[in-house]
């Protein structure tokens, strides 16, 4: 064996092949991610954003829940034929405040980035109970149970401290009233408050 | 982005495309000691390793990447705050309102950068402006006897409209039909376009409080009778005395209010459902009809061609 093959070394001990071989994947993150994490861009809020109020809070993690991100996206790329449909392209200050951010990778259904004030409450109780009520060509299956289950708002304050941990600017008045928001709602309205939310905090205008 | 963390990103990514250079150059020398085409030292169950060179295609494509990396690095941003040799960005990324936005756009143009989207947008306005001008200067009247304008204002219709009023504007419970002639708010053109460009908020309110359920039936009644079914004159007639106070937004004789959105009671139109139960459902709970303004989504200009699109429907 020459002393010259230094490649050995690596190939002859896993465990520095894990090592080197993290370090090598990591390279791309440490560049590309870890900064972004420091960014103005990525932590400051667009003029007008608001938190989610209690209710739109628990409509998301019904979302999360029912893995509505499974098939819908939250991101408006900048790209016209995406504008033309969806309005403006999705801005990093509109998600500061998600944890965990549902811009989904797959568009089943359309893109919800900005779906907020797009439809009525009652066009979304129809077409979550059964969308081809209102749009026959659909695949999107029906959420009947929604209308159905209530929410206690146990853990619905406890939701808002945690996410105060991670920087949204919820007061003390609504941590202190987040049960009362909620509980004797049904799932239905939580889940349309918070549709009904969703991309309004950059206000819209017409090109 | 701050000078450390755009040091940060130029050292880095330097530093690891001079760090593959290097192992490429040193995968280039035959530093083993064994010469080329002859049987390496090691083997394992029976297999041996000639030691060959890098293939000849391989290597070249490595160094057409590592040469594509540096020019791409100078071209567009990518090193840190370096915004590149093109200026090109492919959007307003660092923008917190429309009208920031907006604004950025405008010092960019002034710039001469290249930002990707706002150029995509720039050609689309030149092409599809001023088709959108012109349908702008027609009466909705006019435009919807257009064939070209009516295909436009049917895409955008189906695109945005649809969903609710069905992709044959036919509608459905609680969303109205446009091709026929029964007008929440009115068919003319004006009101078509008001009601696109402002939205309309339909409220019914509920009655629950206020009757009880055989006075809610009675109601019911008399409301079916005023399109000429036939129901129990008796109870009808009881509907009748508490009409009152529903003539306030239908009218008198029930025909309805078009400033308000009252709907006509007397045609036969049910936006609910025809049944009793229907009826009865509609005063004890009331409905809230909703139709979005379409003036900030759309602006003004496609409001009009899908205006036209709506008013040809029921007016060929």
């Amino acid at each position: 064996m020459s002393k010259n093959i230094k490649h050995d070394f690596v190939e002859k001990r896993v465990g520095w092949l894990a090592i080197f071989a993290t370090i090598a994947i990591s390279i791309g993150g440490i560049v590309e991610i870890t900064p972004l994490m420091f960014q103005k861009q990525t932590n400051e809020p667009v003029v007008g954003l608001e938190p989610y109020s209690a209710l739109e809070l628990e409509g998301r993690d019904i979302y999360i829940r029912e893995g509505c991100n499974n098939c819908h996206s939250q991101m408006i790329r900048p790209f016209r034929s995406e504008t033309e449909r969806y309005g403006h392209y999705s801005l990093a200050g509109e998600h500061v405040w998600e944890h965990p951010f549902l811009w989904g990778s797959k568009r089943t259904g359309p893109d919800l980035a900005r779906v907020g004030g797009r439809y009525s409450d009652e066009w979304h109780y129809v077409h979550l109970m059964d969308p081809r009520d209102v749009v026959p060509e659909s695949n999107m299956p029906g959420f009947p149970w929604l209308a159905e289950n209530k929410l206690d708002g146990e853990l619905t304050a406890k939701k808002m401290e945690v996410f105060r941990g991670f920087g949204v600017p919820y007061t003390d008045e609504d941590i202190a009233g987040a049960k009362a928001a909620v509980v004797g709602k049904t799932e239905m309205e939580a889940l349309i408050a918070y549709l009904q939310s969703l991309g309004t905090g950059l206000k819209q205008q017409a090109n | 982005m701050s000078s450390f963390w755009s040091a940060w990103i130029i050292v880095l990514t330097l530093a690891f495309l001079v760090g593959i250079i290097w192992v490429l150059r040193w995968n280039m020398s035959n530093y083993t000691g064994i010469k080329e085409g002859e049987l390496m030292d090691h083997e394992f169950d029976g297999i041996v390793e000639i030691n060959n060179p890098l293939p000849r295609w391989w290597m070249i494509l490595y160094w057409v990447t590592i040469v594509w990396g540096f020019a791409y690095l100078a071209l567009y941003p990518g090193l840190g705050n370096f915004a590149g040799l093109l200026g090109w960005s492919s959007s307003n990324q660092d923008v917190r309102s429309i009208e920031e936005s907006r604004a950025a756009t405008e010092a960019h143009r002034e710039a001469g950068l290249i930002v990707e989207y706002d150029r995509a947008m720039d050609a689309a306005d030149e092409r599809f402006g001023p088709i959108f001008e012109a349908y702008a200067q027609q009466p909705i009247e006019e435009l919807a006897k257009d064939p070209e304008a009516n295909e436009i204002g049917q895409r955008l219709f189906l695109q945005n409209c649809a969903q609710c009023h069905g992709s044959n504007a036919m509608g459905g419970k609680g969303f109205p039909n446009l091709t026929d002639d029964n007008w929440l708010y009115g068919g003319s053109a004006d009101a078509i376009k008001t009601t696109l460009l402002q939205g309309r908020q339909g409220q019914m309110p509920s009655f629950k409080a206020q009757f009880d359920e055989q006075q809610i039936t009675e109601l019911a009644t008399y409301v079916l009778s005023l399109s000429g079914r036939k129901v129990d004159p008796e109870l009808a007639a009881a509907g009748k005395a508490n009409f009152a106070v529903c003539s306030a937004c239908h009218g008198q004789d029930g025909k309805g209010n078009q400033q308000l959105g009252a709907p006509n009671l007397t045609d036969n139109v049910w936006l609910y459902g025809a049944s009793q139960a229907a009826i009865e459902e509609t005063l004890m709970n009331g409905r809230n009809g909703v139709m979005p303004a379409w003036k900030d989504i759309l602006g003004e200009d496609k409001v009009h061609v899908i205006s036209a699109y709506v008013y040809g429907l029921s007016n060929d």
